[in-house]
Parts: structure tokens; sequence; C-alpha cells
């Protein structure tokens, strides 16, 4: 209740946070799905525009192109990409633990890894098989 | 003193709320929704990457595909706005910037749905 109005006699001392620990894989991937999860909130205004330039007709559609064709486009979209996915192995983790299954040390610091493993291994196929397969964004 | 009950006294045999679990459980069940839907998203916008605009209205307008991105982005715009409410309610202490921002939140989130709904419909009806 930090807006409650304490009298000063009566503050508590705060509880440790982020600060005081060592960082952990498990602690870092907690905070990585919090940012990807931002990151996607944001992101998808990028999603909306693509569907709304799609549905103006080829002018609005060519400058939705220039500008994700671009260097930063590129690399605005190659981020969505990586923290749509990650955020998504991310998700995967949480269901299984709502479970109650994988909270053991040696199940979590796997399935940290895998996802961070997963995800980049993802992003990095998909971008290959757009630039192999279709000759990449026009 | 407008009352001369205690706090206990006031709330006992009221029972619980009986609600305030749904963002919980939607959050999941979203969540379990995106998983198909992001993958079947994924390849509909690599599938459309380097076309032209007649073909990609055309794709995107068909029926299945559009189907597919309304069932997207209602799911995902859903749990957004959960999420960032989680976010809000973590960091912002002062209770009328919470409000405020949470307020925000839901017109960001729904006006980001109904943008895209909206252009998904208007493909596929061809108007």
């Amino acid at each position: 209740m930090a807006n409650a109005k304490t009298p000063p006699e009566l503050t508590r001392p705060l509880s440790p946070h982020l600060q005081i620990y060592r960082p952990m894989l498990t602690m870092v991937m907690s905070i990585f799905h919090r940012i990807t999860g931002g990151a996607l909130y944001v992101g998808t205004l990028m999603l909306a525009w693509w569907l709304l330039a799609i549905a103006s007709g080829p002018n609005a559609y060519a400058t939705f192109q220039m500008v994700a064709g671009s260097f930063i486009g590129r690399l605005v979209l190659l981020g969505y990409t990586w923290a749509l996915l990650h955020h998504m192995l991310g998700g995967l983790r949480h269901l299984v633990w709502d479970t109650g299954r994988g909270f053991g040390p040696a199940e979590r610091e796997w399935m940290a890894r895998a996802t961070l493993f997963g995800s980049i291994t993802l992003t990095l196929l998909l971008w290959l098989f757009v630039y192999l397969v279709s000759g990449g964004l026009r | 003193m407008k009352h001369m009950r205690t706090p206990l006294g006031r709330v006992r045999g009221l029972g619980s709320a009986k609600t305030g679990t749904e963002d919980f459980w939607h959050q999941r069940l979203t969540a379990m929704a995106n998983i198909p839907l992001v993958i079947a998203g994924v390849v509909i916008v690599i599938s459309l990457v380097g076309r032209n605009h007649a073909a990609a209205a055309q794709i995107l307008g068909s029926p299945l595909i559009a189907i597919l991105m309304l069932l997207f982005i209602i799911s995902v715009t859903y749990h957004m706005r959960i999420g960032m409410q989680v976010i809000i309610e973590d960091y912002v202490h002062e209770e009328t910037s919470k409000i405020a921002l949470i307020v925000l939140n839901t017109f960001y989130t729904i006006a980001v749905a109904l943008v895209s709904a909206f252009a998904i419909l208007k493909l596929s009806f061809g108007v």
C-alpha cells in the first residue's frame, strides 16, 4: 500500500528487491517475459497498420512496405519476431508451471535455457526462410 | 464514526466475493488460444511477404485466412489488455494515474483490435 498515508513513525523497512540479488537465468527470463510482452504490446501497432494499409489500397500498402522494408523497419520486425517467439515459449513454461510441474531446480533451469535457445533459433530460421524462399522483404 | 461495527463484524457472514479471478483465468485462456493462433498468424504473414497489393488483399480476404486472423487479433489484444493492466498495477501506485492508465490501456487495446478487425472484414467483404 504505497499510496496509503502512513505516519512516519509507522513506516516499515522494505523487502529486499532486485538490486540485492545476484542475477540468475530464471530471474532474467522472468524480466524478459515482461519486457517482451510490453514490446509486443506496442509492436502490435505495426500489425494493425499492415492490415489497414492492405485494406486501404496500393498506395497505403506501398508506404507501409517502404517503412517496413527500411533498415530500421527490418530491425523492428526482427525484434518483434524474437519477442513474439520468446514470449510464446516463455508462456508455455508458465502454462507448465500452472499445472504444478516444473518447479525443480534442474527443470526450471533447462526450461529457461530451452526458451532462450528456442526463441533465438526459431527467429533465425524464420528469417533465413523468408530471405531464401521469398527473397526477403520488398 | 459512520458506523459502530468493527471491520471484522462488517464482513463476517458475507462470504468471499466469488469473483475476482477472471483476469487470471482469461490470461491463461487467451495464452492457450494464442499458441496455435500465433503460429497460424506467423505462417500467414510470412506467406504474404514480397507479394504485391492485389495478391496480399486477395489472400487476406479469403474466408479461412480472414477468420484465423480475426481470432488471432481478438485473442492477442485481449491478452495484451490483461498483461499491461498487471504491469500498470505493479508499478503505478498513485491511484489517479493508475486508473487513468488502466482506462487508456483498455482504449488502446480495443482500438488496435477494432482497426485490425475492420481491415480484415473490409478485405473479406470486398467493399
